[in-house]
C-alpha cells in the first residue's frame, strides 16, 4: 500500500466513525484531534478498525502514533505493506 | 447455541451495546422478555392515536457540530449522522413553583437571566454553582461519592431556588428520595439545562427504529418474548442464561440491562446456590415511581395559551421527592405538550402528558387478583369529556374494577392539581390514557416499578461475577443518550477493549 493509499485507509474509517466531519481538507501534518471531535473512545475504533479491514495490529501503548495523518503514515508503513485498500 | 455476548433487555443500553458489538463482528444475541423493543422508552397505539411511554424530551441536546458533548459521543459510537436523528428543540420550559416561575430553554442564559430576575441576590451564587458544575467531571468513576444538596447549598441560600433547580433534575433521573448524589446531579444539570431538550417529529420510535436498524444491519440478533429466567454460573464465572422455555445460551458476557436488584435475582433464581459462586452486591430497590396522564386534546396546548414545552412544577413551597403515602401525590409533577417542540409538522394528536411520583404497592395492591397482563390501553379510562361508559371494566374481576376507579379518580386529581400552571384544558379533552406503576414494573421489569433503578449505582458496570455486567439505569448513566452511553461504555470496556487486550497479549 502506498502513503497515499494509507492515508486513504484512515480517512476512510474516520469519515465512517464521524459521519458528520469533513474529511475532504485535513491538514495530514496537524493532530487529527484539533481538527475534529475526536476523542479516546473514537481513537479506540480507529484501532478495532484497522484490525478488522486489513488485520493490522495497533497495542495500546501505540496509540500515539496515529495522532497526525503522516504519523499514520510513518508507523503503518511496514505494517500496511503488501495490504489492498478496502473501500 | 454460544454468543461472544448475551445483553438482556432491549432498551436504549441494551441496543446501544449490541450495536458495538456486532460492528466489530461479534456474534451477539439481544433478548427482550416482550414483543416490543424500547423498554422504559417504548410505544404503543391505542385506538389509532400513537403515543410514547416514558419520553417526553431527549435531553443532552447538542447542535450538529458541537464537540466533546454526549450526543455528539453516541452519534460517532453509533456512526449515525446528527440529521438523522431528526431533532427538534424545544421552545422553552419553565419550573413553576407557588408565587414564582422560572422559564428555560436551550440556551442557558436564559436561565441565568431568570434566576437574576426572580432571585437577585442568590445570581452570584447561581453563577458559581454554574461553574461548579461546568468543571466537575462526573466521568471519572474514582470521584468521592457526595450529596449534592450541601454542594448546592455553598453557592444557594434560599431554599424555594434550591427546590427549584432540584425539582427537573430529580423528575428526570433520580433513583434516589430527597436529595440525589453529586455527580448524578452535575449529570442532569448539565444534560437539562447546560444542553436541553429535543424530540424527533415521530418521538421515540424513530430512535428505537434506528438503533434497530443499525443493529440488525450490523449482524445483530434480536429475540423478543425471550425472558430471561436466570443467569448461569460456571465456577463463579458468568456462563449464559436460560431463558423462561427452558433453552440454555452460553456466552462469554453477559451485559444486563434488567437493573442490579433484578439481575441480583436472575443470579439467585433456581436451584443453585448463588452465594456459592459469588452474586452481585445487593442493592436496595428505588422507591420512585410515576404515573403518567396522556391526555388527548381537540386542539394544540399552544391554542389554549399553553407555550411552555415541560413545565416542572410543585404546588408546595418546599418541594418533596418522595413515595407518597398516597396512591399519587398530584401537589408536583412534570406536564409535557409534545406539540410545543419546534416541530415542522404539527402533530397529528394534540396531547398533553401528566406525570406524578406514585407508589408502587398501592397500586399493586388495587389489582393484585387481576393477573399480571395490565395491557396498556385495553381497559383505559373513558374519556370524560365525552363520558364514554367505562365498557372495558365490565365483567372484570372486582380487584380490577378497583384499579381502573383509581385510575379514574387519579386522572381527575391531577388535572385539578395543574391548573395553577396551566389553562384549564379539561373541556378540551377528546381521549384519556394512563398508566401506573404496575404497567411500568410490566413493561421494564423494574421491581417496584422503581423507572430510575436503584439509588445504588454501580459505575463500573463489575458486579463481582465475572462476566457479567450491568448495563442500563443501574449503571448510572441518566437519559436516552445517558443509557445508550453506558451500553456503549460498558461493552466498549468489558468486551471490546478486553478482547483487544487478549490479541495483544
Amino acid at each position: 500500500m502506498t502513503d497515499e493509499q494509507i492515508k486513504q485507509a484512515i480517512i476512510g474509517i474516520i469519515s465512517d466513525i464521524a459521519p458528520d466531519e469533513d474529511t475532504s481538507n485535513i491538514d495530514p501534518a496537524i493532530r487529527l484531534r484539533e481538527q475534529m471531535d475526536l476523542d479516546s473512545m473514537d481513537f479506540l475504533d480507529i484501532v478495532m478498525e484497522l484490525r478488522k479491514r486489513y488485520g493490522v495490529h495497533v497495542p495500546d501503548t501505540d496509540y500515539m502514533e496515529l495522532a497526525s495523518l503522516d504519523s499514520c503514515v510513518n508507523y503503518l508503513r511496514g505494517k500496511m505493506a503488501g495490504k489492498q485498500l478496502v473501500s | 447455541m454460544h454468543y461472544d455476548a448475551i445483553i438482556i433487555g432491549a432498551g436504549m443500553s441494551g441496543l446501544a451495546a449490541g450495536i458495538r458489538l456486532a460492528m466489530f463482528d461479534k456474534k451477539v444475541v439481544v433478548l427482550e422478555r416482550h414483543y416490543v423493543w424500547g423498554g422504559l422508552n417504548s410505544f404503543y397505539q391505542y385506538k389509532g392515536h400513537q403515543f410514547d411511554v416514558g419520553l417526553h424530551a431527549m435531553t443532552n441536546y447538542a447542535v450538529k457540530g458541537a464537540r466533546g458533548l454526549p450526543l455528539s459521543r453516541l452519534l460517532k459510537q453509533l456512526r449515525i449522522r446528527h440529521d438523522e436523528l431528526d431533532l427538534h428543540q424545544q421552545g422553552f420550559s419553565s419550573v413553576s413553583f407557588p408565587g414564582e416561575k422560572l422559564k428555560f430553554s436551550n440556551d442557558f442564559n436564559l436561565l441565568r437571566d431568570e434566576v437574576a430576575r426572580a432571585f437577585p441576590h442568590q445570581v452570584d451564587g447561581f453563577d458559581k454553582l454554574a461553574k461548579a458544575v461546568r468543571e466537575f467531571n462526573e466521568l471519572d468513576l474514582d470521584a468521592p461519592q457526595q450529596d449534592a444538596r450541601p454542594v448546592v447549598r455553598r453557592f444557594i441560600t434560599e431554599p424555594l431556588l434550591e427546590d427549584m433547580i432540584f425539582c427537573p433534575l430529580m423528575f428526570y433521573g433520580s433513583a434516589r428520595e430527597h436529595d440525589m448524589d453529586w455527580d448524578q446531579f452535575v449529570v442532569m444539570f448539565k444534560s437539562i439545562f447546560f444542553e436541553g431538550f429535543a424530540r424527533p417529529q415521530q418521538g421515540v420510535r424513530h430512535v428505537l427504529k434506528l438503533l434497530i436498524d443499525r443493529y440488525r444491519k450490523a449482524g445483530g440478533e434480536l429475540r423478543l418474548k425471550a425472558g430471561v429466567a436466570r443467569i448461569l454460573n460456571s465456577n463463579g464465572r458468568a456462563a449464559g442464561i436460560e431463558l423462561e422455555n427452558g433453552e440454555q445460551l452460553t456466552a462469554e458476557a453477559v451485559l444486563s440491562s434488567a437493573g442490579l436488584v433484578e439481575t441480583s435475582r436472575l443470579c439467585s433464581a433456581g436451584s443453585q446456590p448463588a452465594q456459592a459462586v459469588g452474586a452481585p452486591p445487593t442493592a436496595p430497590v428505588g422507591k420512585l415511581s410515576f404515573t403518567e396522564t396522556i391526555s388527548v386534546l381537540d386542539k394544540p396546548a399552544r391554542e389554549l395559551g399553553i407555550e411552555e414545552t415541560i413545565i416542572f412544577f410543585s404546588n408546595r413551597q418546599r418541594f418533596a421527592y418522595e413515595q407518597p403515602q398516597d396512591d399519587v401525590d398530584t401537589s408536583s409533577g412534570v406536564i409535557c405538550m409534545p406539540g410545543n417542540f419546534s416541530l415542522p409538522q404539527e402533530p397529528k394528536d394534540h396531547l398533553l402528558r401528566i406525570t406524578n411520583i406514585a407508589n408502587f404497592d398501592r397500586w399493586i395492591a388495587k389489582a393484585r387478583s387481576a393477573g399480571s397482563q395490565p395491557a396498556t390501553g385495553a381497559g383505559t379510562l373513558p374519556a370524560p369529556a365525552v363520558g364514554e361508559a367505562p365498557t372495558a371494566c365490565a365483567g372484570e374481576a372486582p380487584a380490577l374494577r378497583d384499579y381502573y376507579a383509581a385510575k379514574q379518580r387519579w386522572y381527575e386529581q391531577s388535572c385539578a392539581d395543574v391548573l395553577g400552571h396551566i389553562a384549564d384544558f379539561r373541556s378540551h379533552v377528546k381521549l384519556v390514557d394512563m398508566f401506573t406503576p404496575r404497567t411500568i414494573r410490566h413493561y421494564t421489569g423494574h421491581e417496584a416499578g422503581a423507572v430510575y433503578g436503584s439509588p445504588r449505582k454501580l459505575r463500573t458496570g463489575q458486579t463481582g461475577i465475572d462476566g457479567l455486567y450491568i448495563i442500563g439505569t443501574d449503571q448510572g448513566f441518566l437519559g436516552i443518550i445517558g443509557a445508550a452511553l453506558s451500553g456503549i461504555s460498558m461493552a466498549n470496556r468489558w468486551v471490546l477493549q478486553r478482547d483487544g487486550a487478549a490479541v495483544e497479549a
